[in-house]
């Protein structure tokens, strides 16, 4: 038990980077996804071609390589080349990466709702972008709960992939450790600390699901 | 045309085409409709008559014909054949004259009873909130269902849910009224109460265009009925005419096959 605190200092920071990684993504992964599901979905066949293209791309590759690239390689990419420090390397290739995974996920989302409500919207006079924001997007959202919470829980854990840049995220922090004290309890510890993030959005997505079964449909 | 001294028919539809693919759904449907007139558009299915519903509203886009409601040009047919819309913004001012009700109701519903009604005028017409409330509140008394303010519309009755539907689209102030279908997908005990919504909106001088397969409404409410069969018109006359002596053939037997 005196291991387990004597350790726990290393893991809540590595906790901390973990959690830091998950919060900035998700801010910024979901309204860059919503945007790129609607330009998916928009009649402008170059845009739509364009996303779709960028879509095959990020789900194409492996997020770890995308990462590598950001890193690496992208300082000695001419014009938009720059050289970026871990942790932004790190956001901007989990970014775009989980960005593709949401858009894709919207799309069916808003696909999933009825022409009817289009239909319904427009005879009252709703522009698309108020039949959007007023009436399908809030659908959506309840119809999408379930595999945004999947993918959220993904995340949580793929955070992990930024020890290639050497960020002591929870895992990494603790492997530090079992190596130092040849003994596998950090692995323990680390795997508590996921179950219990993960059992808080398990529980924020059970919360949010209930709150939208007000209406059936 | 209509810059004239007399007042402009509400609608104005002129050899309305309208191509699904190669399928010609409605081969020249022409219709003009006077303020305060009731018209039942009757028909088998597959004749049109809801297409053509709902190219007054833009929800369908023509190949060619005249459309002008209230003297406003929608969509015109210029003289090589080309069919030219109104630019978008014109659409959309037009297009909200018409109220429409559609077979399948198309509330929101992940809003209330309330939300529904009240969501266009403050949307699209920027009313205030304490300001239409209280409309919709009345239009709710009207339609016998100001119980059901805060319900949502998963908990309401097939015909509970289409007279919300009528003071929906009444909330918008609208000068037509376009129904498509509004009983079809009612059970039959639940018709009634529709029915009697409408027809009171008829008798306040709503004007009114049915697509229905109630031929006793027709009948009794209508002051014209016309029928389509084959994306044409067949025959357009007077209700009690038009049940009592069908003159075209076509009208004989539907209307035999429906009574």
């Amino acid at each position: 038990m005196d291991y387990i605190l004597n350790i726990l200092g290393p893991l809540i920071a590595g906790t901390g980077v973990t959690l830091k990684m998950f919060l900035v993504t998700i801010v910024l992964a979901v309204p860059l996804g919503l945007a790129l599901a609607l330009a998916r979905i928009s009649r402008f066949g170059v845009l739509s071609g364009a996303v779709n293209g960028y879509i095959w791309l990020m789900r194409g590759t492996p997020l770890m390589l995308q990462m590598l690239f950001i890193y690496f390689a992208l300082p000695f990419v001419p014009v938009i080349g720059v050289r970026l420090p871990d942790f932004p390397a790190a956001v901007v290739a989990f970014v775009l990466n989980y960005a593709a995974y949401f858009a894709e996920i919207f799309r069916a989302g808003i696909q999933s709702i009825d022409r009817g409500q289009y239909e319904g919207a427009k005879v009252l006079g709703l522009t698309y972008a108020q039949t959007m924001r007023r009436i399908v997007l809030p659908q959506m959202v309840k119809r999408i709960l379930p595999p945004i919470s999947n993918e959220t829980i993904t995340l949580v854990k793929d955070t992990s992939l930024i020890y290639v840049l050497a960020m002591n995220d929870l895992l990494r922090a603790a492997r530090g450790i079992v190596q130092r004290d040849f003994t596998t309890t950090p692995f323990v510890v680390a795997a508590a600390f996921y179950l219990a993030m993960t059992l808080v959005l398990t529980w924020g997505f059970q919360y949010l699901e209930k709150r939208y079964a007000v209406y059936d449909e | 045309m209509s810059n004239s001294s007399a007042i402009p028919a509400m609608i104005r539809a002129e050899n309305i085409h309208k191509r699904f693919g190669a399928v010609e759904v409605l081969k020249g449907v022409s219709l003009t409709m006077d303020k305060g007139e009731v018209i039942a558009v009757i028909g088998p299915s597959g004749s049109g008559k809801s297409t053509f519903l709902r190219c007054l509203n833009h929800l369908e886009v023509i190949n060619r014909g005249h459309i002008e409601i209230e003297g406003e040009v929608l969509a015109s047919t210029d003289s090589e054949g080309l069919c030219h819309y109104a630019p978008e913004t014109d659409v959309r001012r037009i297009c909200r004259k018409m109220g429409m009700v559609f077979q399948h109701f198309n509330l929101f519903p992940h809003l209330t009873v309330l939300q529904n009604i009240i969501e266009a005028p403050i949307t699209v017409k920027g009313m205030k909130r304490e300001e239409i409330v209280p409309v919709a509140e009345e239009l709710l008394r009207k339609v016998g269902l100001f119980a059901k303010c805060d319900s949502y519309p998963a908990r309401l009755s097939g015909g509970q849910k289409q007279r919300v539907a009528i003071a929906r689209a009444l909330a918008m102030e609208p000068d037509i009224m376009l129904f498509d279908e509004p009983t079809s997908a009612l059970d039959p005990e639940l018709t009634g109460e529709v029915l009697r919504t409408m027809r009171q909106l008829a008798e306040e001088h709503m004007t009114m265009l049915v697509v229905t397969h109630e031929m006793g409404f027709a009948r009794e409410v209508a002051g014209r009925v016309i029928f389509m069969d084959q994306g044409e018109i067949v025959e357009a006359r007077p209700a009690a005419e038009l049940f009592a002596k069908p003159e075209h053939p076509r009208t004989k037997a539907f209307l035999d096959n429906m009574l």
